[in-house]
């Protein structure tokens, strides 16, 4: 027992400092950008020593709903988009690689080195070299013409082109239905899965919300005065060719991982029983994957949420069709100088990256305590 | 009475202790850190310049260039605000003259002021009358030394393709959009070329300047010129039908690669400071009046828009007596010779030595005609008019048009933003 109770004071007492650390330098100062994002601190206000005024969730309410920041609701929208595209290109093309991989191939090490090496480079290269392959006039669009072919007539990353043009005035409802609709099919799932009340109330709860929508709840949301139309615009291609490019490798090793923990007896046993190879994928490794597939999720979806290198190094920062809240955030907070604002943007991020984190450190946690 | 002799002892100590502390008014020494954006080019290579000449003035001093590259400024402008809120500041710092100075720092009280110096060096008549109102506060309190003048609104084209192609230097914006315009896009002929954000808030003020007129531009700023009116929108028009006469690929060009343009003969014209004459005569090894010519921009014949360079001396400055012989050496006539054909500027003082054909080049020659005789206005995109907030906020408004071409909402949402940045 004496030996246990030194153990743990040994054990407090090495974990401290990093405790006190993490508490400073992480806690202490997300609580401080909270805390400025509730007022209109600023540059003049700073220098000349002068408090700033508490205005509430002012800063905020503006960001999505005042005239002048248009700019934000692009880069939110930009963010959905690239983050949904560039999500899905990495797992697709990831599984894809693995799965090719793992067909006992001469030379697999070359091949998994080639595919994980972009992931050695920083963003900030990786920007530089597809800025230069995606030159309108002298990157890869010429390629075609070496062998006789018209050129690429793509624009890439200065393209104006934009897809699913919508108002920003619907965006509350849009918004609404698809999380109504999401949890609607997580209801149904469990239902599906173990008839337990808990699945009742999900559906049910889906449903008032389908109701509150109907009555106009969700539009009643909008404060925009005027229209505002925004979409998937198609620059953000170039940026996902660019981030895919640079992360299906790490995507393709978490896979691979996981194809070589699947037992080769289970596959033998499947196929015994009389499926095909396709059948093998579909009903035996593919499950097994889903954790993996979870996890890389979670990995990619923060990185996305708050990317900033990449498109800074390709758009040079004014480039709307490509914006994205970390830029906004950066040229608020140190161009225009307006602390308070920037503060706002920066704590809406962390949100973002919260509802994609928090959840799985929960289930994370919760299987840790089921396997302990 | 012991005490006394006491009392003696520490004073005499403390007097002797003050002694260097005088001294070093005479030959200043110690660390000078002279803090600017200035990184590359003739911008570094003039400060380079300086520094030496300085340092051979005063081997006592040691200078630290402690320059901060990337973001036209923004980067810089991050690292000097949180020196100077962590109470760490550089001795001198390079700053743009007018709005975005008295804004920021003449406002908050951190720039000391520098009568004296101007008065013993005669600088209040050595300095023209409307760059002093730019650098100094309604009480006549001036803080800060000019080294260069830039003129924005400078058009530039090589006369031999414009010859060839058939159209003449257009004399307003009217001309430009309706007939050089379409003359040249039929020959496949970009009319004019512009490159990222920044370049488009350049190009935008000279359509201002030359749709408003000096007066009605100036009354942008101080409140006479409402910018909601059909005149403002107008300017906005205007700019939205010189922004379709350029090249798409905008966004994907710096100021460097929108005036080569030009020079390669893919483009007529282009819009940018008088910085763009160095890029031609050093870095393309162009002919003036041959290999490329200027005029400037349309209809603001007569009006000169100018930004300029300046240096200060920070409240709590670490080495005061250092900063003044710098500011004393950089006003002076020697230094802005040695520092304005390096960077490819205008010096600030009227007694330079502008006619030596050695120093100044043939456009420089002539850009000292009009600075001396033209009416002066102040640029947009370069802080003279306006606060860093406000430019922030413009550059969103001007990157949003650009995709949009919406003038009434930019122009109502450039009024908003005034009153909201306190700029008008």
């Amino acid at each position: 027992m004496g030996r246990g109770k030194r153990d743990r004071i040994v054990a407090i007492l090495m974990l401290l400092p990093s405790i006190i650390l993490l508490a400073i330098f992480v806690y202490y100062f997300i609580g401080s950008n909270v805390l400025t994002s509730l007022t209109d601190s600023n540059v003049v206000q700073r220098l000349s020593q002068q408090p700033a005024n508490y205005v509430g969730m002012q800063n905020y309410e503006s960001l999505f709903t005042g005239t002048l920041n248009g700019r934000f609701r692009i880069d939110i929208i930009n963010t959905i988009f690239f983050t949904v595209l560039f999500i899905a290109a990495c797992l697709s093309i990831g599984l894809l690689l693995a799965v090719l991989l793992d067909q006992k191939i001469k030379g697999e090490a070359i091949f998994r080195t080639i595919f994980l090496f972009p992931m050695a480079l920083s963003f900030v290269v990786t920007g530089v070299i597809w800025k230069w392959l995606f030159n309108p006039s002298n990157g890869i669009n010429v390629l075609p013409t070496f062998i006789g072919l018209p050129p690429i007539d793509f624009d890439w990353f200065i393209s104006q082109e934009r897809w699913f043009e919508f108002n920003w005035q619907d965006f509350p409802v849009i918004v609404s239905i698809v999380i109504a609709a999401i949890i609607f099919a997580v209801g149904v799932y469990f239902l599906y899965k173990q008839r337990t009340p808990t699945a009742y109330y999900i559906i049910g709860f889906a449903l008032l919300m389908s109701v509150w929508i109907l009555l106009g709840g969700a539009a009643s949301l909008n404060g925009l005065a005027r229209q505002e139309t925004h979409g998937f615009n198609l620059a953000l291609f170039a940026l996902v060719v660019a981030a895919t490019w640079q992360m299906s490798g790490y995507t393709m090793a978490m896979y691979l991982a996981g194809l070589r923990g699947i037992p080769e007896e289970l596959r033998e046993a499947a196929r015994v029983d009389g499926a095909g190879e396709l059948g093998v994928y579909r009903y035996v490794v593919m499950p097994m994957l889903a954790p993996i597939t979870l996890s890389a999720i979670i990995i990619l979806g923060h990185i996305s949420l708050k990317i900033f290198d990449l498109v800074f190094v390709m758009g040079g920062g004014d480039n709307l069709f490509i914006d994205m809240p970390g830029i906004n955030m950066y040229f608020t907070t140190f161009r225009g100088q307006e602390f308070g604002v920037g503060a706002a943007i920066a704590t809406i991020m962390l949100v973002m990256v919260a509802t994609v984190i928090i959840p799985y450190l929960v289930s994370s946690l919760r299987t840790e305590e089921v396997n302990s | 009475m012991k005490r006394f002799s006491i009392f003696l002892l520490v004073f005499a100590v403390a007097l002797l202790s003050l002694m260097p502390a005088a001294a070093q008014d005479e030959a200043p020494s110690g660390d000078l850190e002279i803090f600017s954006w200035w990184v590359g080019g003739g911008e570094a290579a003039g400060l380079e310049a300086l520094i030496e000449d300085f340092a051979a003035k005063y081997p006592d001093v040691n200078v630290i260039n402690a320059a901060v590259a990337g973001g036209a400024g923004v980067n810089a402008t991050a690292v000097l605000t949180s020196r100077m809120l962590g109470g760490d500041p550089p001795d001198t710092f390079q700053w743009h003259a007018g709005e975005e100075l008295s804004s920021i720092w003449v406002r908050a009280g951190l720039l000391e002021p520098l009568n004296d110096m101007y008065e013993e060096n005669g600088w209040f008549e050595a300095f023209p009358q409307g760059l002093l109102d730019l650098i100094s506060d309604d009480e006549g309190n001036v803080y800060v030394v000019p080294v260069n003048i830039h003129r924005s609104n400078v058009m530039w084209y090589v006369p031999g393709n414009l010859e060839e192609w058939g159209v003449t230097v257009p004399a307003s914006w009217d001309e430009f959009v309706n007939e050089t315009c379409p003359t040249l896009q039929e020959q496949g002929v970009t009319p004019i070329s512009v490159g990222e954000t920044w370049t488009q808030v350049h190009l935008w003020e000279s359509v201002a300047l030359g749709v408003l007129g000096p007066e009605g531009y100036a009354g942008l700023w101080d409140g006479s010129t409402d910018w909601t009116s059909d005149t403002v929108t107008s300017v906005f028009e205007t700019f939205g039908q010189v922004l379709d006469c350029a090249n798409e690929d905008m966004s994907a060009l710096s100021w460097q690669d929108a005036s080569q343009m030009v020079a390669e003969g893919s483009a007529a014209f282009n819009i940018m400071g008088d910085w763009a004459a160095g890029l031609f005569l050093v870095d393309l090894g162009l002919v003036a009046d041959e290999g490329f010519a200027w005029a400037p921009s349309p209809g603001t014949e007569g009006t000169f828009m100018m930004l300029s360079d300046t240096f200060g001396l920070p409240v709590g400055a670490p080495n005061a007596g250092a900063v003044r012989a710098w500011l004393n050496y950089l006003g002076s006539v020697e230094a802005q010779d040695i520092f304005n054909p390096l960077k490819g500027s205008l010096p600030a003082n009227t007694q330079a030595d502008i006619s030596n054909e050695e120093l100044y080049n043939v456009y420089f020659q002539d850009a000292y005609n009009d600075w001396t005789s033209n009416e002066i206005a102040g640029s947009l995109a370069h802080g003279v008019v306006a606060s860093r907030a406000f430019m922030n906020g413009f550059n969103d408004i001007i990157a949003s048009f650009a995709a949009d071409h919406d003038a009434t909402s930019a122009a109502a949402n450039a009024a908003i933003l005034g009153l909201q940045t306190g700029d008008f």
